[in-house]
């Protein structure tokens, strides 16, 4: 069986869904990120796309685009030890309650 | 690898074997026939810089063409004369 | 977006939202990147449209020596426009004729001539078309409103590694006398992607 992302030529009869949705703040943020650390060195593309397909594929398939480059990021810049994952739950906390939920 | 050195035109076969690792060559078009339309270049090895690797030697990246009743069979319901471009490393690509 | 509290929508932000934003903020406090790094790729990204893209096939159209080069060294051309393209990727430019028609797909993931036509159309990063544009093309293309003649051969292309395709269409009938702003005008983006034929004069 192909892996979550090898695609082609998949059944399915979803006729294909023209809307463009409305970027959302956090997927410029996403997006930008990837460049910045693309320049820098700290990632590359090959990697980005190592990191999407080692999602599970119940996760990979229910994310958007941009939820699935958030998760390579975070893989990536853990293994490579720039942050750590209770790091990243502390500040995601703090911006759950500021946020008030 | 570099070795083989694939030209334009060449009958090429894709390697058929399943990789763990990261990779680019869709599943549809292992262990299928086509030819090569056009080299592209040499270009890092993405099977190793997706895993920390500096991606060298570079391998030569080569446009290859199937034909798509060869690829679906009947269930291509598209004209005989339609193909599918694919650009595959030649450390994919074998002599058939 | 330099803004250290992140406005919008908060509610319906998803656990990942959340912890990119979370990751954007321990990256600028530890002095990894800067904001004024993030804003200027957020500019950047948001410049880029598919006018670019137009511009080059409407020059195609108009001299023969830039079309070739274009077909034969696609950065050295747009290059020589004023579209310098970065070292990640390199542009391969495939010229849709009366006889063979190209569909670009990227089954993998999401590739896409960005430097020319800005960021992707959702639909293109959807798993609907990914899946469908390499086995029913025909079928795909006559949801986009585009009936292939069956004498058309038609050439899927599949950007699974280094090169970004962009589509050189066809020029429409009865623009002879139009110059290259008026010709930009017809070049739409799904008609570089392949999805569709350049805008009949009519039609703009």
């Amino acid at each position: 069986m192909p892996a979550v992302h090898d695609r082609g030529g998949l059944p399915t009869d979803e006729p294909i869904d023209r809307s463009d949705h409305q970027w959302e703040d956090w997927e410029h943020v996403t997006n930008a990120l990837v460049g910045v650390l693309r320049r820098q060195g700290l990632i590359n593309v090959d990697e980005l796309r190592r990191g999407i397909e080692a999602m599970a594929p119940e996760e990979y398939e229910s994310s958007s685009y941009y939820e699935r480059w958030s998760a390579s990021i975070e893989t990536l810049l853990v293994e490579k030890g720039i942050l750590t994952e209770a790091e990243i739950d502390a500040v995601a906390a703090k911006l759950d309650s500021e946020w008030g939920r | 690898m570099g070795t083989l050195g694939f030209r334009a035109g060449d009958p090429v076969m894709v390697r058929a074997t399943e990789v763990g690792h990261h990779h680019r060559t869709p599943w549809f078009v292992k262990g299928k026939q086509g030819k090569v339309r056009l080299v592209h270049g040499e270009f890092f090895n993405p099977e190793s810089r997706a895993h920390g690797g500096d991606g060298l030697p570079k391998r030569r990246l080569c446009q290859v063409e199937f034909q798509q009743r060869d690829i679906w069979g009947a269930l291509y319901r598209g004209s005989a004369n339609d193909v599918l471009l694919v650009d595959l490393f030649e450390h994919w690509l074998e002599r058939p | 977006m330099s803004d250290e509290h992140p406005p919008l929508i908060h509610a319906e932000r998803s656990r990942r939202a959340t912890r990119i934003l979370a990751i954007r903020q321990l990256l600028v406090e530890k002095g990894v990147v800067t904001t004024d790094e993030l804003d200027d790729i957020i500019v950047r990204a948001r410049a880029r449209t598919p006018a670019d893209g137009a511009k080059v096939v409407a020059r195609a159209w108009l001299d023969e020596a830039f079309r070739e080069r274009l077909l034969t060294d696609a950065r050295a051309a747009v290059g020589d426009l004023g579209y310098p393209l970065s070292h990640d990727a390199e542009l391969a430019v495939v010229e849709n004729t009366a006889d063979v028609h190209h569909l670009v797909v990227c089954t993998l993931c999401s590739c896409y001539p960005s430097s020319l036509l800005g960021p992707p159309p959702d639909w293109y990063k959807s798993f609907a078309y990914r899946q469908r544009a390499v086995i029913e093309p025909r079928a795909v293309l006559r949801e986009f409103g585009l009936e292939l003649a069956d004498d058309v051969r038609l050439r899927v292309v599949d950007s699974t590694a280094d090169i970004r395709y962009l589509v050189l269409p066809r020029r429409p009938a009865g623009t002879e006398d139009l110059g290259e702003d008026a010709l930009a005008e017809l070049v739409t983006r799904d008609s570089m992607i392949g999805v569709a034929e350049a805008r009949s004069r009519d039609r703009v």
